[in-house]
């Protein structure tokens, strides 16, 4: 600011003239897209909120008036929803963990210790990330379902753990799934932040003739605190998020086993069309828990969407 | 690989008794075989799983594998791959993917550029103003597609609200075909344009500040800074950005089938992924539907080919 109006000294007057209106439509700007983004959401929880017939008569946005209020749609999803919660936590958190903890180690394997071929294995992780599931959905179907139910032989077992019933057996193949299919892009995750650590570290544990092992426990395990952070949260919004897998290996939304996402595209329908205040009250209960996340760590979540690029 | 090691070894070891031996010994002691377990483990899982699968769907797909039963790989052919060529629904399928792949991931670029030129100078509070922009991307699709779904609504939904304030008749957004696959894009644009803007953003933060300066006393205007010195030197984000988007755009299935919930998407907006996923779920012609998920994969890799070979040169893998 300083310099451009020591350069421009004969013209201040009309500079900072230019330079406000800029500013003026620049805020312009950014405010309209506020609205952009925001509207969808605003409008969703305002008819979540509404009863039928002030969502048929009031404008989509607006907020409920008077008698207009409830909150039936909001607890009628709840109800709906709360079996499919359970299952999507009990899903995701361990799909979670493991996918996490193999790209980590994965990511030690190619980065910190040197070995030919490196490259080319590492190119194998990459291609993982962006191939289409649909190329897979059609072995992983017959895989789970004919070559190896594991679902229908963990059933008994299942059944007999307390909290849990016997067709939460099916969750266990999707939580495989979901771990081996997130273990490149957490694998590229972890290897751009090893890349940046410096090299010194690991030749000092060497020669101090620390282990590999060690060397992993000791020195990059408490390093890689934060980027755990970054890739768990990622991951985890992913995979509670996803869809795909748990609709090829459950099926149905009227699975006892079906995650929220599942569950979710059915909800308020009925043969007269769709009920818009129970669906929009359970897409914001379904969203809750990726929201929290994000509001708590949007730093970390874009890290790790930046990192993916 | 170590009894390899043994045999080639065993020749010349008249010269040093032990060679093979130390050699073997070297060779476990190695940094290839004591990182193995790392890299080994993961290496495994996700091997078989994503490439055992490609080869097993690669399989089938030769295959006329449908309903129940197991797939007989006697007659192997590429008939299935001659029957999607030539089917209407395919050609279809394949148009729409096209136009949503183009379509999709320009607009999001150019949106996505303008928010972070927008948003990296002279902004109070920038970060917060990312942070709401980069929201949608935290919602599943299953849930935006319901947004939309209310969003689109031909009596009660905002778009058609500031159509007839407008004066003009309310639009069946989902309805009507030719409008549909828009409908579509417009909203997948609302949840991807705040990543764009982020990766575009991380760009923008990498080029040094003196560049502005200079361009400035230049006394270029901002938008001629913006358009001749800045943007080019972001070459490099919107090519790893593009990828994402497009390999997306090949595989788009959730949001097309969460908006209605049912296998078919709103008419005029059948992609090749919901078309695959539909062939197989719905209707059992698991050989058919892998021919289309191998095309499917071979565009993707189409996309990835070229990038990763890019990005190689470069040496930045």
């Amino acid at each position: 600011m300083s310099q451009s109006s020591s350069t421009g000294s004969f013209d201040v007057a009309s500079l900072v003239e230019d330079v406000n209106l800029r500013r003026v439509a620049q805020y312009a700007l950014v405010v309209f897209f506020l609205g952009f983004f925001l509207v969808p959401l605003e409008t969703g929880i305002m008819t979540a909120i509404k009863t039928n017939e002030s969502v048929a008569r009031s404008l989509p946005f607006a907020p409920p008036v008077g008698e207009g209020f409830t909150l039936g749609n909001i607890q009628f999803a709840l109800e709906q929803l709360s079996g499919s919660f359970f299952n999507s936590l009990i899903m995701s958190i361990p799909a979670t963990i493991g996918s996490v903890l193999f790209g980590s180690m994965a990511a030690y394997g190619l980065t910190m210790v040197n070995w030919r071929a490196q490259m080319g294995m590492l190119m194998l992780f990459v291609v993982g990330v962006f191939v289409p599931y649909q190329a897979v959905l059609v072995p992983l179907a017959r895989f789970w379902n004919n070559i190896f139910p594991l679902a229908r032989m963990l059933e008994p077992m299942v059944a007999s753990i307390p909290f849990f019933q016997g067709y939460h057996a099916e969750l266990v193949p999707l939580v495989i799934t979901h771990i081996a299919y997130g273990i490149p892009i957490c694998t590229i995750l972890f290897r751009s932040y090893y890349q940046s650590l410096p090299n010194s570290l690991v030749e000092a544990g060497k020669i101090d003739g620390a282990s590999i092992t060690k060397i992993y426990r000791r020195v990059i395990l408490p390093i890689s605190k934060p980027m755990f952070g970054v890739v768990f949260i990622y991951q985890f919004t992913q995979i509670y998020n996803e869809f795909l897998f748990a609709f090829t290996l459950v099926t149905g939304s009227d699975a006892p086993a079906a995650p929220v996402t599942l569950v979710l595209p059915a909800i308020g329908a009925s043969t007269s069309g769709i009920d818009f205040g129970i669906r929009m009250s359970a897409a914001f209960l379904a969203a809750v828990p990726t929201l929290i996340l994000y509001v708590a760590f949007a730093e970390q979540f874009a890290k790790g969407l930046r990192t993916e690029a | 690989m170590a009894t390899h090691d043994n045999t080639e070894h065993v020749s010349d070891a008249t010269d040093e008794a032990v060679g093979w031996e130390s050699k073997l010994r070297y060779f476990l002691n190695s940094d290839f075989v004591r990182s193995a377990p790392y890299w080994g483990i993961p290496f495994v899982l996700m091997s078989i799983a994503v490439y055992g699968g490609i080869g097993y769907n690669f399989a089938i797909s030769f295959t006329d594998y449908e309903g129940l039963g197991t797939p007989d790989y006697s007659t192997l052919d590429l008939e299935m791959y001659a029957q999607a060529l030539s089917s209407d629904a395919f050609i279809a399928a394949a148009q729409n993917n096209l136009v949503l792949l183009v379509g999709f991931t320009t607009i999001c670029l150019v949106l996505g550029l303008f928010l972070a030129i927008l948003l990296d100078h002279g902004i109070r509070f920038s970060e917060k103003f990312q942070t709401v922009y980069l929201l949608p991307m935290s919602l599943s699709f299953v849930v935006t597609a319901q947004l939309w779904l209310w969003m689109f609504n031909v009596e009660s939904g905002i778009l058609n609200l500031v159509v007839t304030t407008l004066g003009f008749n309310p639009v069946d957004w989902l309805g009507n075909p030719s409008i549909a696959l828009g409908a579509v894009i417009f909203a997948l644009i609302w949840q991807f344009s705040g990543y764009t803007m982020v990766v575009y953003l991380a760009g923008l933060q990498s080029i040094p500040d003196d560049q502005f300066e200079a361009a400035r006393v230049d006394g270029a205007s901002i938008t001629r800074t913006y358009l001749r010195i800045i943007v080019p030197q972001l070459k490099e984000a919107s090519v790893s950005a593009a990828v994402v988007l497009m390999v997306f755009a090949l595989k788009a299935f959730t949001f097309l089938y969460a908006l209605v919930g049912r296998y078919r998407p709103p008419n005029g907006t059948d992609i090749l992924a919901t078309l695959m996923v539909r062939r197989a779920f719905k209707f059992g012609e698991w050989a058919y539907s892998a021919a289309i998920a191998t095309m499917l994969l071979i565009m993707a890799l189409g996309v990835i080919g070229p990038y990763l070979y890019y990005q190689y040169k470069q040496g930045s893998l």
